[in-house]
This record gives C-alpha cells, structure tokens and sequence, in this order.
C-alpha cells in the first residue's frame, strides 16, 4: 500500500496499510508513545483502501479489509479513517486471536490485580475504564480484555479509548488536549473521540494483572449493586467473548476458572461519579 | 413403542466431557461437538447414572430415585423419556 503505520498494542502487532495519507498520519499521532511490533512483525494487517478506484479521489472512501473481512461491512468516509482502523483493528483480533480468550471489555489494574468491566455498548465501561486510568488505576484496555487460558492472567489491550458522544466532553474537561485525537462527528456510532491512554499504561503494556472483580455496569439507573450467580455470569461472558466458540475446550476452561475464581457484580449507576464510588467500594469489598 | 421400552441409554465416556458445577446450573463443554451446554437438575445426575452402565429408561428411573432422591410421581417416567429424548438428540445421551 502506498502508506503504511506498524504499531504494537499490547502482546498484539498491527500493520495498517492505506490508500491516503490522512489516517496514516492520524494513526501516528494518536500512537506517538506505542511500540513497534516486535522484530518489525505484525501479527495482523489492515488495509485501507477505495471499494472502486474512482472512490480513491471521488467522494473518497474507505473499505475496511486485511487479514480477516467482514464482507457485507459498509465503507466510511475519508474524513473518518481513524475510525476504520480501529474498527479494521478490532476485526482481526476478534476474528483471527487465538492466544487469548478475548472478552469484550475494559480493564484496569491496581496493586497487580486487575477488575473487569464487561457490558453491552453504552454501559458505559470505556467511560469509566478512561476516568479510572486518571485516577490511580493502569488503564488496560476499552474493548478487549485478554485471558490467557494457561495462567489465567488478564494481559492488556491499551489502545486509545474510544469515547462517544456525552463522554468526550467528561474527559476533555479533565485532560490536556494533546491526550485526544480528532473529533470525528456523525460517525455510524455518534462523535467519536480517542483519548491516549496515560504514558505509564503504554509503557506498561506487557504487564499482566491477576483477575480480581468482574463488573457489569449499567448506565442510567438509580445506583445499585446485584449479586449475580455463576451460571448468569457464565453466558453473559460467552456472549461478551468474540472468540468463545473458535477456543473450543481451551476457551471453556478458561471462562470456567474466571467465573468460579473471580467474584462478579452487576452494577447499576446514574453518573461516573456514583459509578467510581461504587467500583471503589466493591474493590476494597472484594480484593 | 416396543423398541422404547427395551432401549438402552448410555453418556458418552466422562472423558467425552469437561464440567463446571456453577450454581444450580452446571456447564457441559461436549468435546465431539465443540458445543457448551448450560444445564438443570436432573441432567447431570442423569449423565452421571448412565457414565459406564447403559441403563434402561425404567432402570435409570429407579437409579435416580434410589441414589438422587428424585420423588416419583405419575408423570416421572414420561418426564425422564423426553429428557432422555432431548439429550439424545444434541449429542450428550446415545440410545444403543
């Protein structure tokens, strides 16, 4: 491809290759202070670039392929080429990791132990992933978190966050401006804005945390705590991991040590003040 | 009908399966199939009894009543046919 950006995010490399210049250039922004993959090898390659080559220059817009495709997945604008890397990103881990039980969730870490938020999207966990990692926790990741079927270990996944919508403006307010990427407005998922995660996060990106709490928040509701029973936490995780099925035996032992070892709540919140107090409760509660 | 009456039902081999007690569900990782199966009382019991020994519906019946407690009423054997009936068919019970 005629440009093309390597970077390591956690135990993964990625090679994004595109037409344009313009998310390159915004990929090397946003991923200033990340490694390149080790050895110069990636794991998965991104390819940005026009479904018909006149959409190179007319009205431009750019088909997420690479490695593993969705096939009926629609194009983006030029204008969000960010986004689709990042989607191009999350594709292959989700469809080509076989190292790690993916689940679909945020992390965090503190005194080597690491809490697992995990819901549908808009619980709002990259939100409180984001506000946690200002906070006195190691951000670990907004959208993956990795489990290692052998240790039992969550590694981390420290992409820039994602935030959307009502959230860029929560943390724009608390943080410097170079720690934010462009706003992309009007994207199929609202605003958009990537948040780089604290330096000490990346440079501790190979870092593994022992899993301690398992959350699952729920925005826009009176805050609550719920006990939750095993077998509840169990599908909600297999329908919250991406490759469950692909993992086969290693995937089911692996979410049965997690569901059996680590506690897990459902927690239900009005605002990221009430939810930070109550992760705060829980953990010293439960670690 | 004859043939449900002499039929035998068997688990596949204990080994056939990885199992994780969660509360009063139970998950069954079926290694032939790749597929988890999230289930209630009675079924492990049920796989338990027919680990090993191939048992007749009537003989598994009274296996569940004299080492699980099950409580027998008139619609017991019917109850435990289907659900011999719905194991056989995702894999989990073979009939021979």
């Amino acid at each position: 491809m005629k440009h093309h950006f390597s970077v390591a995010v956690g135990p993964t490399g990625f090679r994004i290759g595109a037409a344009w210049r313009a998310p390159i250039a915004a990929l090397e922004q946003l991923y200033a202070a990340y490694p390149k993959p080790e050895g110069g090898l990636a794991d998965f390659t991104v390819r940005l670039e026009p479904q018909t080559r006149l959409r190179l220059w007319l009205r431009p817009s750019v088909a997420i392929n690479g490695d593993f495709m969705l096939p009926d997945a629609l194009p983006l604008p030029l204008a969000q080429g960010l986004l689709a890397a990042e989607m191009g990103m999350n594709l292959q881990m989700a469809m080509g990791q076989r190292h790690f039980l993916l689940l679909h969730a945020s992390s965090v870490e503190r005194d080597g132990k690491a809490l697992i938020l995990t819901g549908e999207s808009g619980s709002g966990k990259s939100t409180l992933s984001a506000l946690l990692g200002e906070r006195g926790w190691r951000f670990m990741g907004d959208e993956f978190a990795l489990i290692d079927p052998v240790s039992g270990l969550a590694y981390p996944f420290p992409r820039p966050i994602s935030l959307k919508n009502e959230a860029i403006k929560v943390m724009t307010d608390a943080l410097p401006p170079d720690r934010f990427g462009p706003l992309l407005p009007g994207t199929p998922k609202g605003d958009i804005r990537h948040m780089i995660p604290a330096f000490s996060a990346i440079a501790a990106m190979s870092v593994p945390a022992r899993p301690a709490l398992i959350l699952f928040p729920r925005f826009g509701y009176a805050a609550d705590v719920r006990d939750m029973g095993g077998s509840e936490v169990f599908v909600r995780l297999t329908q919250a991991s991406t490759n469950y099925v692909a993992l086969g035996e290693r995937g089911f032992d692996a979410l049965s040590n997690l569901v059996t070892q680590v506690p897990a709540r459902a927690i239900d919140y009005p605002d990221t003040e009430n939810a930070v107090a109550l992760v705060e409760k829980l953990w010293a509660e439960y670690t | 009908m004859r043939r449900d009456v002499e039929a035998l039902y068997a688990a596949d081999p204990r080994t056939g399966f990885r199992i994780c007690p969660l509360d009063s569900l139970t998950a069954y990782y079926h290694r032939r199939s790749g597929v988890t199966h999230v289930v209630a009382d009675p079924v492990p019991q049920i796989l338990t009894a027919l680990h090993g020994t191939p048992l007749s519906l009537e003989a598994l019946l009274a296996h569940l009543v004299a080492a699980d407690g099950l409580i027998i009423t008139e619609n017991s054997k019917a109850a435990l046919a289907e659900r011999l009936e719905e194991l056989c068919t995702i894999g989990l019970v073979l009939r021979i």
